[in-house]
């Protein structure tokens, strides 16, 4: 055992930060991500970490990467964290969609949308929930019936909670391709373009009230069947893949969480001047949230060098998707225990934002998304614990 | 970076498991609380697959292996709740007498390798970690039957100059202590410091220790670990066969979630015990804040798993497990013990907090 850095990983780490610091815009100046201009200025920094090669390093060089393994991979984000560079646009296509086209995808599918995801030109929106189909995933009832030219698939439907649906360019999804089959069967896993004709986008205001997700309605939407990724009839399979890797390794690496109690530690040390008796009652709140960041970061690394030994995160992930939630929120609630009366304030009319403010709001979004929390414990009991379905 | 186990160590564990299976079964555990007993047969069947021994140096008979090596096979004395004191014979004295090498120190090495004596490790820590439940630290655990004690003494009448002195049976008188877990042989020890015992004195006695408290830490965290996982098994086990509403209970929701509530916390407490276990072989991190913030965080999370699995095994087993009869309070008591030694999970979330504070204002200390 050993879980110190090799020569040539430290040496990755320095040129990543000597890039980043060279270039990453200053810690939350770019205007939020689900404004217009917000989104357009994240776009832009994708495209200046993609002209480099930093927007997608564990991919393959032909499609943008630096074709570096996951430990590299992680020691970029913890330095891309570490200097608060911003958001990750992108994110839906590069850390949930494309573990999936890597794993399914046609060379034509890969050659035609990898490498436009990784410059940021093209957007990706999720889209699977639906109004009656949230939990229950498998409830979906958007349909896809033979286009008369049998040349593709007519789309009909609708599709809620899509994460950065307002501004996308294209969006991934699942269709009922089978009505009659079991109902984890007769998907299908469809790409299509938000611009067809036949699409309807109406954004949704979120908690904070910036659109950060959307509605999309299908009216007969026609899809190539260029665009179907896997199997027809396969998508709950081919989706599973995806919620996989949402949950598991890459969507939420470590480094968020140990940079933000890193933080979270600063604001205590300061409040112990500013409002001792305050920070005294936060006191084992914040060690917590510290330990909870921290103890994510080595379970991460131990699941990375199981992966590189050939092992596969299996219902692991879920476990993994329960303590990432919890500690965001942890982290969160101890900062806004830390502020008191002044957590409320949003820091508008020309003052600095509120970022522990915001980052609680967003924090409570994450027991809810990528499968609940309680779905999560389900699958623990499950698959880890041996329990019977209900 | 290679965060695994070798083939070696995994295969060790699983041997050590098959052997705990067969020989330190509820039933013994019954027999060791009505007969505590510091040297079984299983102590010498320990000792004879090199577990006594694995930290003694290969001249005096053992393996010279390290704490790292130890740690899974820690967890496996935990998912037993063996008996023995493994910690502190193996983990603990067998180090800490391989540092002051002595003609003394050399039999008893051999006689620790060779399963033929057991320590006792009384630890007077100024940072307040009881080992024992005294403050002063006087009840010493696995002392009742043990044949060698590693005693603190204060040389001077302010405690402030410390002395290390390694004392054989014969040379103490121990008065046994009532407790929750019999095994745990507590009991207090009446001794004079003398010159022949005296091992180490003023800041070597100090930073000795220091050292043991971080490895009686990880130590008693490995346990936990074994300890929850026996416990979250044993009830997962019960929740399928238990028929209530004509299904089995662990196909409700209620049951489903608290059972896997526990298996989060003990998931994400492993990597970070081993993680402990091995900075404290890795010399640019022993004594070093970060180091001991890696220990700090293997105990407070082996602790709160533990003690999360003790509460919801129990709950799940229902009026069953607050039966005598039934297995599971061999392991809830273990459990609760080991959870509070060596520093609680709030002690050690203490110790985190002030060590990265004293990082961001190193002037205020």
């Amino acid at each position: 055992m050993d879980l110190r850095f090799t020569p040539d990983q430290e040496a990755f780490r320095a040129e990543a930060r000597a890039w980043l610091s060279a270039h990453a815009p200053a810690a939350g100046s770019l205007p939020s991500l689900d404004t217009p201009d917000g989104f357009e200025a994240h776009r832009a920094w994708e495209q200046t970490m993609s002209a480099d090669r930093w927007s997608v390093v564990s991919w393959p060089e032909e499609y943008g990467g630096r074709g570096v393994g996951i430990l590299e991979w992680l020691i970029f984000e913890e330095e891309y964290w570490r200097i608060q560079a911003p958001t990750r646009v992108s994110q839906n296509g590069i850390f949930l969609l494309a573990p999936t086209m890597f794993e399914f995808g046609t060379d034509e599918q890969k050659t035609r949308f990898l490498p436009p995801m990784a410059s940021g030109e093209e957007i990706w929106c999720q889209g699977w929930s639906e109004p009656d189909a949230g939990s229950d995933l498998a409830g979906i009832r958007s349909r896809a019936q033979r286009a008369p030219g049998d040349d593709g698939w007519l789309l009909t439907g609708q599709k809620t909670w899509a994460s950065r649906g307002a501004y996308a360019e294209w969006c991934f999804g699942l269709f009922r391709t089978d009505p009659e089959a079991e109902r984890h069967r007769g998907l299908t896993y469809f790409l299509l373009a938000t611009d067809s004709p036949g699409v309807t986008v109406r954004p949704i205001p979120q908690i904070d009230g910036e659109p950060g997700f959307a509605e999309i309605f299908f009216e007969s939407v026609f899809v190539p069947d260029s665009q179907v990724l896997g199997d027809v009839g396969q998508g709950w399979s081919v989706a599973m893949a995806t919620a996989g890797s949402e949950r598991g390794l890459s969507l939420r690496s470590p480094a968020r969480y140990t940079e933000a109690a890193s933080r979270l530690v600063s604001l205590y040390a300061a409040q112990l001047d500013r409002a001792p008796d305050r920070a005294a009652r936060s006191a084992d709140a914040v060690a917590q949230a510290w330990m909870d960041a921290e103890a994510y970061r080595l379970n991460t690394y131990w699941t990375a060098c199981r992966v590189l030994a050939g092992g596969r995160v299996g219902p692991e992930a879920s476990a993994n998707k329960i303590h990432w939630s919890e500690t965001d929120l942890a982290i969160h609630r101890a900062a806004l225990g830390l502020l008191g009366p002044e957590a409320e304030l949003t820091g508008g009319g020309g003052a600095a934002g509120n970022p522990w403010l915001d980052g609680f709001l967003f924090a409570l979004a994450g027991p809810i998304y990528a499968g609940t929390n309680e779905i999560q414990r389900n699958v623990v009991a499950e698959r880890l614990l041996g329990l019977p379905r209900g | 970076m290679r965060f695994a186990f070798t083939e070696q160590q995994t295969q060790f564990r699983d041997a050590l498991r098959q052997v705990l299976d067969k020989e330190c079964t509820p039933d013994d555990l019954r027999d060791a609380c009505n007969a505590p007993m510091a040297r079984s047969r299983r102590w010498a069947t320990l000792a004879e697959m090199g577990v006594a021994g694995l930290t003694v140096p290969e001249a005096h008979g053992g393996l010279g292996l390290h704490l790292l090596d130890l740690a899974p096979l820690l967890e496996e004395a935990g998912r037993a709740a063996l008996p023995e004191p493994l910690i502190e014979t193996t983990a603990l004295a067998a180090p800490l007498l391989a540092a002051f090498p002595s003609d003394r120190v050399t039999g008893w090495l051999e006689a620790i390798a060779g399963g033929q004596i057991t320590a006792a490790v009384a630890a007077i820590d100024e940072r307040g970690w009881m080992a024992a439940p005294t403050p002063d630290g006087s009840v010493v655990v696995a002392a009742d039957g043990a044949d060698l004690f590693i005693l603190p003494a204060a040389a001077d009448p302010d405690g402030r100059a410390l002395e290390l002195h390694a004392v054989p049976v014969a040379d103490v008188s121990v008065t046994s202590v009532a407790s929750l877990d019999p095994t745990r042989r507590l009991g207090t020890v009446g001794w004079e410091p003398s010159p022949t015992t005296l091992i180490a004195s003023g800041d070597q006695a100090r930073s000795t220790l220091g050292d043991l408290a971080e490895r009686a830490a990880v130590a008693t965290a490995a346990e936990l670990l074994g300890l929850a996982d026996r416990m979250i098994t044993m009830a997962a086990t019960y929740a399928k066969d238990r028929n209530q509403f004509g299904k089995p209970i662990g196909s409700f929701q209620a049951v489903k979630h608290l059972l896997a509530g526990a298996q989060v916390k003990l998931e994400f407490a492993r990597p970070a015990v081993y993680a402990a276990a091995w900075s404290l072989g890795d010399p640019e991190l022993v004594g070093s804040p970060q180091g001991a913030r890696s220990a700090s965080l293997a105990k407070a999370y082996a602790s709160d798993a533990a003690t999360e699995a003790a509460r919801v095994s129990l709950q799940v087993h229902g009026a069953i497990g607050y039966t005598w009869e039934c297995d599971l309070h061999l392991y809830l008591k273990r459990a609760w013990a080991l959870a509070e030694s060596w520093g609680s999970a709030a002690d050690h979330r203490r110790r985190i907090l002030s060590s990265l504070v004293d990082e961001v204002r190193p002037t205020q200390g």
